[in-house]
């Protein structure tokens, strides 16, 4: 029963689909306080990197070296976001531009190739990895043993992210006020809230969590390190956060979709069932595609759409 | 300290501060280097040696630079209208698709037509597919920055599939070797596009023709009715509207361009470079967003595209021939990265002044600013 292909599938979308949704909920912050941070390929990919070598190079038992590689990995990843922040916050530059620049810098022919190259990480496994954390038994139960008892501690503590999120946004004088300066600086600035603290804030933390990501490439789907180990993962997240219509819970729902979609093809030759893999991965861009045409009329923008600020600087004297 | 936006910006800004970014831009890398343990002086001449003075540099700069400038043109044309065409990548691969089918359909004909067909064949299938986020953007208003980044996704996989999983026109089923190695079929020797030697520099037709095309997008942005009505609704839409201009027109008509020039740089990659439609190879070198580079670079003015396409295809075949050699990889990229981060936070001081104040503001009356 569990080697039937919708199980397959739908476990390993949980495992693709994790780092997407760390990703995901990063950037989902970064734009409802209205910065758009295309850079999410290179924040992930330097994430990986450097919490791959905190891994390599500390001492330790497992447990706490895998808890200090997820920590390198998110302050790496908040570094990053911190350049986009300082460029599209104080410096008002392009957002767009801005953030391809940063996965130019940070991506798999810049930074972390670079520090993966110098810091000699290529070629050899991971000293220590993401395990089950439930026993044998559990994980054998039918459907529901490999989905939901047969996953690492990160899916785990992904779930818990996507609580703490939506419960942020939506229920706590902070998360309302990160809305507000999406919507609407202005009005926000005239309530009293410091829209660039706001800003930068949101956009660091969406990086820490595009960071941690990237770990979970290099610790645990693939324990390893090699250039453009993400393979586009950040550009996918991205597309989820507007296939979720910015709301947290739909960006799980959506990454285990995403995820699923990857993992589909091979689950099908395992079964004898040759489809071109290209062809079904292009479903889930198709897929955002129209999910995004479905939210553009006016209607529906107000009430799913992105926020009304995004991409657009905001200075006091101009607005 | 206070940030006040200029009335008036001096004529000598707009030169001071990109060559003043790039400096900025060169110490910061130096920084890196230095702090990797990396002789930054040797490592800078080693780059500027292998992508401009080395016997043959230039040559492959310029082969590099090709791509550059058509991806370049194509993000400047839809960015000075605030379209946010990030599908050049995708748009280049549809060219490069079309451009091969056609070259290979006219086998026999002469060259100059098998050219010419190629040159139309990749623009028509860039604008096409570019006609996808143009046809959303305008009657739907949906995001086109997204829109053309999925497709970006879309036609690479296609572009995979054409070679690698299908029995395609397009693929060489030819041999065994080519049933172990999937590839796509070699165009005709028609399909070749000619170069040109200038002292020793190769200069190939598709760089000519991107030469071409910047001017040509020059006069029709500087010097025509239609260059200012897209420079109107990019300043001020509801003052286009009013005026009776065609918004929806304009926004098909402009990404419809900027589409059918990534597409023609497709096409040379073709025709003046890899002779088959290979995908592995236009996958790696993501012109499409190294073009944005470019373009911001450039400031959004198709001629300076040119020569900004030179400096940074320089500095991405340098990374290519220094690859294997101790030579810290990744270093290209940190430094387009570093370049573009540099001249995207310069432009505050063009368009900004930044003054420093001392002590609590007292008040006092404002001194009398420059009408312009």
């Amino acid at each position: 029963m569990n080697n039937s292909l919708v199980v397959v599938v739908l476990a390993s979308g949980v495992l693709y689909g994790t780092p997407l949704l760390y990703a995901a909920l990063g950037e989902l912050l970064a734009e409802r306080s209205g910065v758009l941070n295309l850079g999410v390929e290179g924040m992930m990919l330097v994430g990986a990197v450097m919490g791959f070598w905190a891994v390599q190079r500390l001492p330790g038992p497992s447990a706490l070296v895998l808890a200090a590689g997820i920590g390198v990995a998110a302050l790496a990843g908040a570094a990053m976001a911190a350049i986009h922040a300082f460029l599209v916050v104080t410096l008002r530059a392009n957002q767009i531009v801005s953030g391809l620049a940063l996965t130019i810098f940070a991506g798999a022919a810049g930074l972390s190739s670079y520090l993966g190259n110098d810091l000699k990480l290529t070629g050899s496994p991971a000293r220590h990895q993401f395990q089950e954390v439930f026993p044998k038994s559990l994980q054998d139960l039918p459907v529901i043993g490999p989905m939901v008892f047969g996953q690492s501690l990160l899916v785990y503590a992904s779930w818990v992210c996507v609580i703490l999120v939506a419960l942020y946004l939506t229920r706590t004088r902070t998360g309302l006020n990160v809305r507000a300066v999406g919507e609407s600086p202005a009005a926000a600035d005239a309530m009293g809230v410091n829209v660039a603290a706001y800003r930068y804030a949101h956009t660091l933390v969406g990086g820490a969590f595009a960071g941690v990501g990237g770990a979970a490439f290099s610790l645990s789907i693939t324990p390893q390190w090699a250039d453009g180990l993400t393979g586009g993962a950040g550009w996918i997240a991205i597309a989820l956060v507007i296939f979720a219509f910015w709301r947290p819970t739909l960006c799980l729902l959506g990454a285990y979709f995403f995820g699923a979609f990857t993992a589909l093809p091979f689950a099908l030759q395992g079964h004898g069932v040759t489809v071109a893999p290209e062809l079904f991965q292009t479903l889930p861009y198709v897929a955002t595609i129209v999910a995004l045409v479905l939210v553009s009329s006016r209607a529906a923008r107000l009430r799913f759409g992105a926020p009304a600020a995004l991409g657009l600087p905001y200075v006091r004297e101009e607005r | 300290m206070r940030i006040e936006r200029r009335l008036q910006q001096p004529w000598w800004l707009a030169v001071v501060v990109p060559i003043a970014s790039l400096v900025v831009a060169f110490v910061l890398s130096a920084v890196v280097l230095l702090l990797t343990g990396h002789p930054p002086i040797r490592s800078f001449h080693r780059l500027f040696d292998a992508a401009f003075i080395a016997h043959g540099a230039l040559s492959e700069t310029v082969v590099s630079a090709t791509p550059l400038a058509f991806t370049g043109l194509a993000a400047a044309v839809a960015f000075r209208m605030n379209l946010f065409n990030i599908g050049g990548e995708g748009q280049l691969y549809g060219g490069a698709i079309t451009g091969a089918i056609v070259a290979l359909l006219m086998a026999g004909a002469p060259s100059p037509l098998v050219i010419a067909g190629m040159v139309a064949a990749g623009a028509v299938g860039g604008a096409l597919l570019a006609a996808i986020p143009a046809v959303l953007r305008a009657f739907f208003s949906t995001n086109e920055i997204i829109t053309s980044l999925m497709l970006n996704y879309v036609v690479g996989l296609v572009l995979e599939y054409l070679i690698f999983d299908s029995h395609s026109y397009l693929r060489d089923t030819s041999g065994f070797q080519a049933s172990v190695f999937p590839q796509g079929k070699s165009l005709p020797s028609e399909a070749t596009w000619s170069s040109w030697s200038v002292h020793s520099v190769a200069l190939p037709l598709g760089f000519l023709l991107a030469i071409g095309v910047a001017v040509v997008v020059w006069v029709l942005y500087a010097r025509t009715r239609f260059g200012f009505e897209v420079q109107v609704i990019a300043d001020a839409p509801r003052a286009g509207r009013y005026a009776g201009m065609r918004t929806r027109r304009k926004i098909l008509a402009v990404m419809c361009l900027s589409g059918a020039i990534a597409g023609i740089g497709g096409a040379s990659q073709d025709g003046d470079f890899r002779h088959q439609l290979d995908p592995r190879g236009l996958r790696q070198a993501n012109y499409g967003y190294t073009g944005i580079v470019v373009a911001a670079l450039a400031r959004y003015n198709p001629l300076a595209v040119v020569p900004v396409a030179l400096l940074l295809g320089g500095l991405q075949n340098a990374g290519f021939a220094l690859q294997g050699v101790d030579f810290p990889n990744g270093l290209v990229g940190v430094m387009q990265g570093l370049i573009l981060f540099c001249v995207l936070g310069g432009e505050l001081f063009v368009r900004y002044r930044v003054r420093f104040e001392r002590g609590p503001r007292v008040t006092k009356s404002p001194a009398p600013e420059p009408t312009p």
